[in-house]
């Protein structure tokens, strides 16, 4: 370890903002490239869960019970 | 050799290999990341010029290694759909142009905020930094391209176009800091050369350099994914993964 306490490579002796800001950016583009599919494929995968049980359902019911009235 | 390229190709196969790759591509990329990034925060000594604000360097030399090399990889996935009709060229090109956009903003706006207690200021219109500001323009213009055709056959085409024309900036960005004279330091790490850096500061950057390669390859499998469950979803077996809710 180069630095000997926690508040010393908080600072970086004047350059701790510049290095904090620069590693926090990169988190935040990780987290976000890595969010970004996992969401879409979640939601694509839940709208073709609803397409699937309407095809389903439509399929079970059969064409006496529509005429109930 | 063409039955290689045609399963290529396929959708199906590339789903399938791309889960096998990921389940161990995953791990040591996060591990390389965290790794190099904790030993050069923490554990690398600071620069005898610049003290501690050269600790950017393990993720602004990465990342824009990875904006130059990523759009090669995007061009030649443009070429590769425009020569052979690849509808896997075509997703990867698509996908690349994304994680090039990303991560050119980021070797932007790392080198800035390392520029400003190295060299007093946020940005000057020097060769490096200009020629990467077009780099990401055109990154961005790809993307924009894609979404302003209604066409979409037509849009990766134009598309590939674009990016393969884009290629002649890449060689300008990488040599700019010899040909003209800059703010930019010029590089650090030579293949034919003795690297002027010090092994105890290169071997975080070396790891930060791999790991984020790994990223990229991760992050690319993960958007190509996506995509190809998407287009192919009317298919078999995109069905059976979704009822199966993988």
């Amino acid at each position: 370890m180069y630095f000997t306490s926690f508040t010393e490579a908080w600072h970086m002796a004047g350059h701790g903002p510049y290095v904090w800001v620069s590693y926090a950016a990169t988190l935040l583009v990780i987290v976000a490239l890595v969010w970004w599919p996992l969401q879409k494929r979640r939601q694509l995968i839940e709208q073709q869960r609803r397409i699937q049980r309407i095809n389903s359902a439509s399929q079970n019911s059969s064409p006496s019970s529509d005429r109930e009235d | 050799m063409w039955a290689f390229f045609h399963k290529l190709g396929s959708p199906k196969w590339f789903y399938d290999i791309s889960g096998k790759i990921l389940l161990w591509l995953v791990p040591v990329a996060s591990i390389l990341l965290i790794v190099g990034s904790v030993w050069g925060l923490f554990y690398a000594p600071p620069d005898f010029k610049q003290g501690n604000s050269y600790r950017i360097i393990y993720i602004h030399v990465p990342v824009a290694v990875l904006s130059l090399s990523g759009y090669y990889i995007m061009a030649i996935a443009g070429a590769i759909h425009l020569i052979w009709r690849m509808k896997l060229a075509d997703v990867a090109m698509r996908c690349a142009a994304r994680l090039g956009a990303g991560l050119t903003f980021l070797a932007l706006f790392t080198g800035a905020v390392w520029g400003k207690p190295t060299w007093g200021t946020y940005w000057v219109w020097d060769a490096r930094i200009t020629s990467e500001l077009v780099l990401l323009f055109l990154y961005m213009g790809i993307i924009a391209l894609y979404e302003a055709y209604d066409n979409k056959v037509a849009a990766s085409r134009a598309c590939a176009v674009l990016a393969l024309v884009g290629t002649v900036n890449i060689p300008i960005i990488y040599k700019s800091v010899d040909w003209w004279y800059s703010l930019h330091q010029p590089a650090t790490i030579k293949l034919t050369q003795k690297s002027t850096i010090d092994p105890s500061m290169f071997y975080p950057l070396l790891i930060m350099i791999v790991g984020f390669y790994c990223f990229y390859a991760v992050t690319l499998m993960l958007h190509m994914r996506t995509e190809v469950l998407s287009s192919e979803r009317k298919t078999r077996w995109v069905q059976d993964i979704i009822e199966k809710g993988v």
